[in-house]
């Protein structure tokens, strides 16, 4: 009887919390959905901001950020793939204790040296492992200070001398560039864990089939394992580059400005961009009551992108899925 | 067609083309006794070695194929039928050396009498041992019972005929080893059919999977 | 009787371990030779040794000769992508890719850069044929693979096998995945390749060994007991061991 009644009251407390968390989400949407709606006119999209921020509409905002989050997935997809697959495939399976062991015992035998490298390379897997895991956990304002120092003050100020006449700075300063680059820098830990766990499905004897039949190990990567893991691969960099296009703190010093009277023309130029904007409208504006309808449109404008990335995913995954299955 | 398909196939054509040579010494044998010819039964005898070297053949396959192959169910029951029928088939082979053996003897003297049951007996052998590899070849159950149905009818002909020969011997003591010779040659064949029938008992097995062997049932 | 494959004092470590003894044999061109032995006795070892998959095991190490046509597996130098091609390989557990039929079956001729299309489907189709295969797939050459059934994604994986021509065919344990019928289909399958190929067979399952191959290995703890004609191996063993293991005395 009394087990019961601990079901039961077990059931109700976890019923409640979802309850709750449901709730909460609802009344956020719902009051971003309410007042965010009515502010999106056409002209909001399709218009600059006009008198100070407090009027007009949020399209640079919105052209900026779909390109920072196009140079962004350009960056750091290619970068994450590679590094998971080099992770996944190229180095020894077993871990960097057995492999060194292996290494120890082997005095005197023949084929040391295969397994010395083996051990290096295991090291070298480790090592690349728990940066990319310690990657995952930096916050993302320091990610922001990391881009101004090393992407623009390092490597921009460098190209600049090396490119420009003296004084000019064209790389050296906030851009969609760096920004994107920082950004990159954020999600390659998404992409590169969620490439590795896609690679981890596709069964070992499949990889064996393909060695047998005379490929090599990288026609086997490409032909086999690649196709067979794309729709996880697929859905670790959506879910990456949905994180991505949402932060603000690493943009906040490496390129996105508060109002911009043009459209970025090339990847050196500074951009505006939803997020931002959003803090700007909260914080610098001089006329809080104007801007609030504003700011409800943009918040409302940014969950929908985000919303829509996240959809894609899940469309993109599910279509890669049934191909295969197929 | 499996590969146990063609195994079983090849045993088969084994079998039949012994049996063939074992009719032909039958017919032979038969020849050699009714025209008194001692050159045709000297030739009987003579090939006896080959169908000896066939049994030994037929022996080596069926233990390959059991030992390589597993047969199962009816092809299983096939190779245990080939396995005995094969020495029945030695054993008939033999028994009409025998009756060649007694026709040379027989043709050193004159001719007791004129042959009339031995011959009527001969075929009988002859034909219920054609008949009894029909029946396996076809699988033939039915056949094969209708052969073990003759055995009765060759016995009493075996027995009509040594009592006529008995007549002889006692009429007159100069016919006695002839006699008892052309007895002989009547058992031989009377055996023939015996061999028949056990022949026909393995094909019931293996058509029906029934051993009817030793049983008293009517047939 | 040409010999394809040439064993002599061939050793097998994993790191310290020795699993293989000096094995000696000569692997007789287009016949079956079965290895068969109980579990753990290095036969599989053995056998992915000819095709040198063991290569992708750390700490495995060889001594000793394995020759293929004439040609060292193990001589420095030797590409093992091409050996590979030479001698095929169908696993224990069937292991399509996840691909359609016919890309499964082109993969290894499209490893080797043929893009001829005609060249492609008549391979496909002659594979397929001799795989004993097509009648039950040449409609639906385009589904995927996966889709096939236990049996048929084996003989789906012989086909694929046998589209790079290969010299050897390689078989470990191909039919101890599948039911009574679909083993059979291999077996027959297999009894008809030797025509064209040389088969070495792994398997567990001696019955198949005594039904499928004209030549036996029995191997132990990593040596090679007995190797011989199978009919002497199954009907009249020479050694004790072979003996006692045949008629399930122990193993």
């Amino acid at each position: 009887m009394k087990r019961r009644l601990i079901d039961k009251f077990m059931i109700t407390l976890l019923g409640l919390s979802v309850a709750i968390i449901l709730a909460i989400l609802v009344v956020i949407v719902a009051n971003i959905a309410i007042h965010g709606a009515r502010a999106v006119t056409w002209e909001f999209i399709t218009q600059a901001p006009r008198q100070g921020l407090t009027a007009g509409g949020i399209m640079p905002a919105i052209v900026g950020t779909a390109a920072l989050v196009l140079l962004m997935t350009i960056v750091a997809v290619p970068l994450g793939v590679a590094t998971a697959v080099y992770l996944h495939e190229y180095t020894p399976a077993e871990g960097l204790n057995l492999a060194w062991r292996r290494f120890r015992v082997s005095k005197g035998m023949a084929g040391r040296r295969k397994l010395f490298f083996r051990a290096m390379s295991a090291l070298l897997a480790t090592i690349t492992r728990s940066a990319v895991a310690n990657l995952a956990g930096v916050p993302s304002i320091v990610f922001g200070l990391f881009g101004l120092g090393f992407f623009i003050q390092f490597i921009g100020r460098n190209i600049d001398r090396a490119t420009q006449p003296p004084g000019e700075v064209l790389w050296g300063q906030g851009s969609l560039l760096w920004a994107a680059c920082t950004l990159a820098l954020l999600t390659l830990p998404t992409v590169i864990v969620a490439t590795e766990e896609a690679l981890r499905t596709v069964p070992q004897d499949l990889r064996e089939a393909s060695l047998a039949l005379g490929a090599t190990q990288w026609e086997t990567i490409r032909r086999v394992v690649l196709p067979s893991s794309l729709s996880g691969i697929l859905t670790g960099a959506i879910l990456g580059i949905s994180r991505g296009a949402g932060e603000v703190a690493p943009i906040l010093f490496t390129g996105a400005a508060y109002y911009l009277p043009y459209l970025p023309g090339d990847v050196t130029d500074q951009f505006m961009h939803l997020g931002y904007h959003v803090l700007i409208l909260s914080t610098q504006s001089p006329d809080v009551e104007a801007t609030k309808p504003l700011l409800y449109g943009t918040v409302f404008v940014l969950l929908a992108l985000t919303f829509l990335l996240n959809l894609t995913g899940v469309i993109i995954r599910s279509r890669t899925r049934s191909r295969i299955q197929r | 067609m499996r590969h146990l398909d063609k195994e079983i196939e090849e045993l088969k054509e084994l079998l039949l083309r012994m049996g063939s040579m074992v009719e032909d010494q039958i017919n032979q044998s038969i020849k050699a006794l009714l025209e008194r010819d001692t050159a045709i039964a000297q030739r009987v005898i003579d090939g006896d070695t080959a169908i000896d070297q066939m049994e030994l053949d037929i022996d080596q396959h069926t233990i390959e194929l059991i030992a390589m192959m597993q047969p199962a169910a009816v092809d299983l029951r096939f190779v245990a039928a080939a396995m005995k029928i094969t020495p029945e088939l030695e054993r008939i082979a033999d028994l009409a050396v025998d009756v060649c053996e007694r026709a040379i003897e027989l043709n050193r003297e004159p001719p007791l009498k004129p042959l009339i049951d031995i011959p009527r007996l001969a075929r009988m052998a002859q034909d219920m041992v054609r008949q009894a590899l029909d029946a396996f070849v076809r699988r033939d159950a039915v056949l094969a019972r209708e052969v073990i149905s003759r055995d009765d009818e060759a016995d009493l002909l075996t027995e009509q005929s040594f009592r006529e020969l008995l007549t002889y011997m006692l009429e007159d003591s100069r016919n006695i080893s002839r006699a008892i010779r052309l007895t002989f040659i009547g058992k031989y064949f009377e055996r023939m059919a015996d061999g028949a029938t056990n022949i026909c008992e393995m094909v019931v097995y293996l058509a029906e999977g029934k051993v009817i062997k030793h049983s008293n049932e009517p047939v | 009787m040409t010999t394809a494959i040439e064993v002599r004092d061939f050793n097998f470590y994993y790191g310290e371990t020795k699993v293989l003894h000096g094995i000696a044999l000569d692997i007789p061109e287009k016949q079956v030779t079965a290895l068969i032995g109980p579990s753990g006795c290095g036969k599989s070892t053995f056998l992915r040794s000819i095709n040198r998959m063991n290569d992708i095991i750390p700490g495995a190490r060889v001594e000793g000769l394995v020759s293929i046509k004439g040609k060292d597996a193990y001589a420095p130098g030797i590409d093992v992508v091409a050996l590979r091609r030479r001698v095929g390989m169908v696993f224990q557990k069937s292991n399509p890719f996840s691909k359609s039929i016919y890309e499964n079956v082109a993969y290894g001729l499209r490893i080797g850069g043929e893009k001829d299309r005609r060249m492609l489907d008549e391979t496909v189709e002659r594979s397929l044929r001799r795989a004993a295969l097509w009648d039950e797939v040449k409609d639906r050459l385009n589904a995927s693979a996966l889709a096939l059934s236990g049996g048929q994604q084996q003989r789906l994986c012989v086909a694929r096998a046998l589209a790079v021509d290969p010299e050897v065919l390689l078989m470990d344990e191909p039919a101890s995945a599948l039911d009574p019928i679909a083993t059979q289909k291999i077996e027959e399958l297999v009894y008809e390749l030797k025509n064209n190929y040389t088969i070495v067979i792994v398997t567990h399952n001696m019955q198949q060994a005594a039904r499928v191959s004209d030549r036996t290995a029995f191997f132990m703890l990593g040596k090679l007991v007995e190797y011989d004609e199978t009919r002497s191996i199954f009907m009249t063993p020479k050694e004790k061991l072979t003996e006692d293991y045949i008629t399930g005395r122990f193993g």
